[in-house]
């Protein structure tokens, strides 16, 4: 059992050719101590699988979807977990959306004044920053899903996504509190109720992919290079300032007419503005179509399209990388 | 022996491993701000320079394990044995060498997925689809989890959350947890110490039996004893190559004297 035994160092050597594969396969040498070649000869001649390689994209997306009441269960733990010890407990999910309004109503709604020209200031600014939280965290979150879950990582055998989209699914959840919350703003406001309040899910999952593609990319971007996590809130928070969470893209630019033609269109394209006025559009009525750039729901979902799946791909490429320090 | 190995399906082949660990921040003037630009402005250099300590942790490692077979791994701190494991479970990435496994091996252990907020129950919900469980196979082995642990033995400590556990009563559960799967190649990280005299009979059983399904059981540890008892062969690692490779008694010998003796004073004989 022991053919190996004091044999304590290799030396590398040139790889056999086929011929010589063939030979070993014929003749396996009983006593002798097995060459580097022999190795790799033997492990092929039993079928043994090469340990921690890459799998192929359906596997991997298969062996994904294998792991799906993982994720589920991964993201309501973390969510679950972290309120617990507050003493008010899970009535935190719908605080802290609340409270984040709250701050901005006074700033942006009572300071600066900048809810003169825009009907329904508050529900347009709540549904604004909810939304533009929900990307902001999901990003934030993905970005430090591999470097900040090593243990994880270095402990179980999983695909490495089911980490950046289960972060996204805890922030998707967090939505939904905030969403809850948002009804009764939009109720206390005098927003009626309609059918286009239907639109919102298309709109979410529109949203959930693009937040889950880009942070799949952080994600691996942050696992090479942790420092990016530092850099992330400020780039995230002037992201949040052209995206028009509290202000109007629409309104503003029809203030300024010396500004040069393509500065609404891109603007108005940028993927975040695009799912807060989408979302805006669903749920207030004030809100009208002509405020949201053409071919909205085309951007929307190619926003969705390029980043879900190009951000998975990209992802994945990395794949067997992820756990080194 | 030699005339009976030749019948032995291989489980796992490493072939001359090799693995690196890069840490970031080590450089001169650690963490000061001139230090971390000077890092930057010299990134395309050598990583040495640009504050990258680089760390090799196992050197050129080459061994053949058997269906069958319990390897023991053996080493002072710090010689690589852990990382050695986590490479053949495919969780951190080699440098050189190849490792080829049958199966998908994996390491005893789930802490890492478990969150200390949460009560036990979900726990080993989590823990258990943590490792590959459908839920169904979860929620089929629950009680069984629940009853090796003992958490309940002293009250209703499932639905209370983890940090309230005692270190040991916390230990117990994660091992029940992990041990509730059966695995292709087992690892074991000296997991044998967890928990009081009498949860380490019945861990010391649950591992047995374990061997019993899993094709081949590597064992990290640094009781002797426990090595002696459960493996049959012995790969001794020292500052990341591999000394010495096969029978318990021949290796663990040479450690011992390596190390000073078992128990009793230590031989006028220097390290071999």
């Amino acid at each position: 059992m022991y053919r190996h035994s004091r044999r304590t160092r290799t030396t590398p050597t040139p790889r056999v050719k086929a011929a010589d594969v063939s030979q070993v396969l014929d003749t396996p040498p009983p006593t002798a101590p097995p060459t580097d070649d022999d190795l790799a000869a033997l492990a092929a001649r039993h079928g043994l699988a090469v340990s921690g390689a890459r799998p192929s994209l359906p596997e991997y997306v298969r062996e994904l979807w294998a792991r799906r009441h993982f994720i589920t269960a991964f993201s309501t733990a973390k969510l679950t977990a972290q309120y617990s010890q507050a003493k008010l407990g899970q009535v935190w999910q719908v605080m802290n959306p609340l409270l984040n309004a709250a701050v901005y109503y006074f700033i942006f709604g009572v300071l600066l004044g900048t809810k003169r020209n825009v009907p329904d200031y508050v529900p347009f600014l709540v549904t604004g920053v909810f939304i533009w939280t929900f990307t902001q965290s999901s990003i934030l979150a993905g970005t430090r899903a591999i470097s900040g879950n090593l243990g994880l990582v270095r402990a179980l055998h999983f695909p490495r996504a089911a980490l950046p989209i289960s972060f996204c699914l805890q922030q998707l959840q967090q939505l939904l509190f905030s969403m809850c919350a948002l009804v009764v703003i939009l109720l206390c406001f005098g927003v009626p109720i309609s059918a286009s309040w239907l639109l919102a899910i298309p709109a979410l999952v529109l949203q959930f992919t693009f937040n889950a593609g880009v942070s799949m990319v952080m994600a691996r971007m942050g696992a090479k290079t942790p420092d990016i996590a530092q850099l992330m809130p400020f780039i995230l928070r002037t992201w949040m300032y052209v995206s028009g969470v509290m202000w109007s893209i629409d309104k503003l630019a029809k203030g300024h007419h010396d500004w040069p033609s393509w500065v609404v269109p891109v603007l108005q394209a940028n993927p975040a503005a695009v799912y807060i006025d989408l979302m805006r559009y669903a749920l207030i009525d004030s809100f009208h179509a002509s405020q949201l750039p053409h071919h909205v729901w085309a951007i929307a979902t190619a926003w969705a399209l390029v980043a879900g799946i190009g951000g998975f791909i990209y992802f994945w490429k990395a794949e067997e990388t992820y756990g080194r320090g | 022996m030699a005339d009976i190995e030749n019948d032995q399906i291989p489980t796992v082949v490493a072939h001359g491993v090799d693995i690196v660990y890069r840490v970031n921040g080590t450089g001169a003037g650690k963490g000061s701000a001139t230090a971390a630009l000077n890092r930057m402005m010299r990134r395309g250099q050598a990583e040495k320079a640009a504050g990258v300590r680089k760390v090799h942790a196992v050197k050129n490692v080459s061994f053949v394990a058997y269906k069958g077979e319990a390897i023991g791994l053996i080493g002072t701190n710090g010689s690589g044995k852990s990382t050695l494991l986590k490479a053949v479970a495919g969780l951190l990435p080699v440098e050189n060498g190849r490792i080829y496994t049958h199966g998908q091996p994996s390491l005893l252990g789930v802490n890492a997925a478990l969150m200390n907020d949460l009560t036990g129950e979900r726990n080993v919900y989590l823990g258990g689809l943590a490792m590959g469980m459908s839920r169904e196979q979860v929620r089929d082995r629950y009680e069984e989890i629940v009853d090796f642990s003992g958490i309940n033995e002293k009250g209703d400590f499932i639905t209370l959350p983890m940090r309230t556990y005692s270190s040991g009563m916390a230990a117990r559960l994660r091992f029940s947890i992990a041990a509730a799967k059966d695995h292709d190649v087992l690892l074991i990280d000296e997991a044998l110490a967890t928990g009081d005299r009498s949860f380490q009979k019945r861990s010391e059983e649950r591992i047995r039996e374990l061997r019993k399904h899993a094709g081949t059981v590597f064992l990290v540890s640094h009781s002797n004893k426990s090595i002696r008892d459960t493996c049959d062969r012995v790969l001794w690692l020292e500052r990341g190559e591999l000394r010495m490779d096969g029978p318990t008694d021949e290796v663990l010998a040479a450690y011992e004297d390596f190390t000073g003796g078992p128990d009793k004073a230590r031989p006028k004989a220097t390290a071999a």
